[in-house]
């Protein structure tokens, strides 16, 4: 049942399909409501609509209105009330619609979410999962296009992941509901629509690790969400140049596992870390201090980073110099390799 | 419509009327007077003992209640006082960094306490003494918090009282949430084993956009949650008029669930109200909003002082509806109890805080393990390496072995 439809891969593995991310989340939801009845879904619009992005598309007529909850439309209140269904042991994955919307209910995240294990020294484990559809490039209206992860890094008690392609949203999705720690789950939504191979059948590897995605050894590009896809565009585009760049999927940006970073950067000796999120204080930020703490000896550039600048985020016909692209990250590839 | 101009100053508008029903409406200073009203409460107010300790009549709440039930009520109401006054020394001693007293508030706390049965779950806030008192925690578990020892020790789910919660009204939603949980595993349904939650928050709290949350989802869910609201007239140093033009229990009727003022001093109504409403969301027919009508005697904190906003004869006015005076007069009035009862009592309430204040002196501060102890399930890794990278650094010192070390 857990399986979506689509187009099956050239790799013939019988769980082997090429997917949309959006389908791979749809079909993690469903796995997980299967595995477990205290698995509940709960945000504005996800039950008969489906969400606005379709994400949970159909659990509501399969799992009935008890499991999938159309809630009031107010963000505190979503992640308010799930606080107190998980002190009943109920796992519930909130909702909420677009990134800019998650305010309303930063309060209960920071406040009580984050809070209650260390509050209750461990007597009172939160298992809530937020979804939080993020990023730009959709040419939306304010609000719908932020990359606010940074916020919920910084705050000690959360765990904060990014998927960046099918396997990872069907996996990570699970390995997140499954956690005995709440988890800030970020989806790049405009990446929903791409399709990846996804192998139901594989051994995932644990959420809270960072991938290697491109093996290589001139540069590396640490990226995650929906700049991976821009950080592997952008080394396919430098091999052409005779650069051989790495690109690692950070994937879980609280905890950071940087571990494959440093070890890259004693590698290649060179970094450029990659998001949509304002730079200021930024995961971009923890890592590149991170990296230059541990890595000081291999560095022969500086860590350069390619962000989001440090204004609100712009009307979106301004969003395409506002994002970093295949050519600011050649062009930051350039500048480390000048040194 | 009168145009605004010929409006008379007025506070809200409960109908559409006509220009005659809006000159009917009481004026702004009407109002305030009306919401500051302290000795009376209004014609709705719940009252089964009158201030002078005496039985009153009342309507759709009754309460059968027998000689040892009063006794043990006055009983608890004398000891959480105690207890409460004990710790406000405490914290003038430097034994604690801060307390919140709950002086006033008993009979409004023990009421609803004492209406909870076991599989009830409770939210407090941060004044709930009694509340915790009645559940079965231990007043001395209550003193880490202001002593600066943890963040709270009971067991929320072996004692039925959830952690206490500092940002105003926060706890409304998680209570309307668990209540939510309550119904889906169907809980409810009968009123003898049926589960309920009670919810405790302020005239404050009222004001925050999460107590109107949880309002909307305890009505759209049928949640099985008895949200009480202690309006104890002062939030810090703003009277209940800067919170609300109507008063707090006309609320409910918006939200389409029952609201219910009641004599908050008088523990009886409180019982009997709280029990009703209680009894209501085990069967099913949650949830229900009781505005206790009380005061508060004390200041906010003790880092508060209250005579910069309020006049003294504020308190003398509330000092002749005190909740467990009149308690001791009905007791003695009607001849339940004799003066070796209150003697008891007095000396079980002396004992009380003398073990209170031993095991305050006696909390040893936590190591530096306490920081980083279980700020996740799954134990993060970077965590652990503050935790090992400030031992180190610590024991540097040890090792130095430096004369100032004998201090």
């Amino acid at each position: 049942m857990a399986a979506p439809t689509t187009d099956r891969t050239e790799s013939g593995s019988p769980g082997a399909q090429t997917v949309s991310m959006a389908k791979a989340l749809n079909a993690g939801l469903r796995a997980a409501m299967e595995a477990d009845g205290k698995v509940i879904v709960m945000g504005e619009d996800v039950g008969k609509l489906g969400g606005v992005f379709r994400i949970t598309d159909g659990l509501q007529k399969d799992f009935g209105e008890q499991r999938v909850l159309d809630t009031p439309l107010a963000e505190s209140g979503i992640i308010g009330t799930a606080i107190g269904l998980a002190l009943r042991d109920f796992r519930p994955v909130c909702e909420i619609q677009f990134d800019g919307f998650v305010f309303p209910g930063f309060d209960q995240i920071v406040s009580q979410l984050a809070k209650l294990h260390y509050r209750s020294q461990g007597k009172l484990p939160m298992r809530v999962v937020v979804r939080i559809p993020f990023g730009g490039g959709i040419g939306a209206v304010e609000h719908h296009s932020e990359s606010p992860e940074s916020l919920f890094a910084h705050v000690a008690g959360l765990k904060v992941v990014s998927c960046s392609n099918a396997a990872d949203a069907y996996w990570m999705l699970q390995q997140a509901i499954a956690s005995d720690d709440p988890v800030i789950f970020f989806e790049p939504k405009r990446r929903y629509w791409e399709k990846s191979e996804l192998d139901t059948s594989a051994t995932p590897q644990p959420l809270h690790t960072s991938r290697i995605a491109r093996p290589g050894s001139t540069a590396t590009l640490a990226a995650y969400g929906p700049m991976v896809r821009t950080a592997l565009d952008a080394a396919a585009a430098a091999e052409q140049d005779g650069h051989d760049l790495e690109v690692i999927d950070l994937r879980t940006l609280s905890p950071l596992d940087l571990a494959p970073v440093f070890d890259s950067v004693r590698r290649t000796g060179r970094l450029i870390c990659v998001s949509e999120a304002p730079g200021e204080c930024s995961v971009t930020a923890e890592v590149t201090a991170r990296v230059q703490q541990e890595c000081f000896y291999s560095l022969e550039a500086p860590v350069l980073r390619v962000t989001g600048f440090d204004t609100p985020y712009p009307p979106s016909k301004c969003e395409e110099q506002y994002l970093p692209d295949l050519d600011r990250v050649l062009d930051a590839v350039d500048r480390v390799l000048a040194h | 419509m009168p145009s605004p101009q010929h409006d008379p100053p007025s506070w809200t508008r409960s109908s559409v009327g006509s220009a005659g029903a809006v000159e009917a409406e009481p004026t702004a200073a009407q109002v305030i007077a009306g919401l500051r009203a302290t000795s009376e409460g209004g014609d709705d107010l719940v009252q089964l003992l009158s201030p002078e300790g005496q039985r009153v009549h009342h309507p759709d709440f009754t309460l059968d209640v027998g000689a040892e039930e009063l006794k043990s009520l006055y009983r608890d109401m004398t000891l959480v006082r105690r207890v409460d006054r004990e710790a406000n020394a405490l914290q003038r001693q430097g034994q604690l960094g801060i307390w919140v007293p709950l002086l006033g508030q008993e009979a409004a706390q023990i009421g609803a306490g004492r209406a909870m049965a076991p599989q009830d779950m409770a939210f407090p806030s941060y004044r709930e003494h009694g509340i915790a008192w009645c559940r079965g925690v231990d007043p001395t578990e209550l003193l880490g918090i202001f002593r600066g020892t943890d963040h709270g020790s009971w067991d929320p789910r072996a004692t039925g009282l959830h952690l206490y919660t500092i940002v105003i009204g926060n706890q409304c939603l998680n209570a309307a949430g668990y209540a939510m949980g309550q119904r889906f595993e169907g809980k409810v349904g009968d009123s003898a084993t049926g589960e309920a939650t009670i919810c405790f928050f302020g005239d404050g709290a009222t004001s925050q956009g999460d107590v109107h949350e949880s309002f909307v989802w305890a009505a759209v869910y049928d949640a099985p949650v008895v949200f009480f609201c202690q309006n104890n007239q002062w939030a810090v140093s703003e009277p209940t008029e800067r919170q609300s033009r109507v008063p707090l229990y006309r609320r409910a009727q918006g939200y389409g669930f029952p609201g219910i003022r009641v004599d908050g001093n008088d523990v009886l109504a409180t019982l009997a109200v709280t029990r009703w409403a209680l009894d209501e969301c085990r069967a099913g027919n949650g949830p229900v909003l009781i505005e206790a009508y009380t005061y508060r005697m004390d200041a906010h904190t003790t880092s508060d002082d209250a005579t910069r906003y309020r006049l003294a004869e504020e308190l003398e006015a509330w000092k002749l509806k005190d909740p467990i005076e009149r308690l001791r007069v009905h007791l003695v009035r009607e001849g339940v109890a004799e003066q070796d009862f209150f003697d008891g009592v007095a000396a079980e309430s002396d004992e009380l805080a003398a073990r209170l204040r031993e095991c305050c002196e006696a909390m040893p501060a936590p190591g530096p393990e306490r920081i980083f102890s279980q700020v996740y399930a799954e134990p993060s890794p970077a965590v652990q390496a503050q935790h090992e990278e400030l031992l180190a650094y610590q024991a540097g010192f040890a090792d130095a072995g430096t004369p100032d070390g004998e201090r």
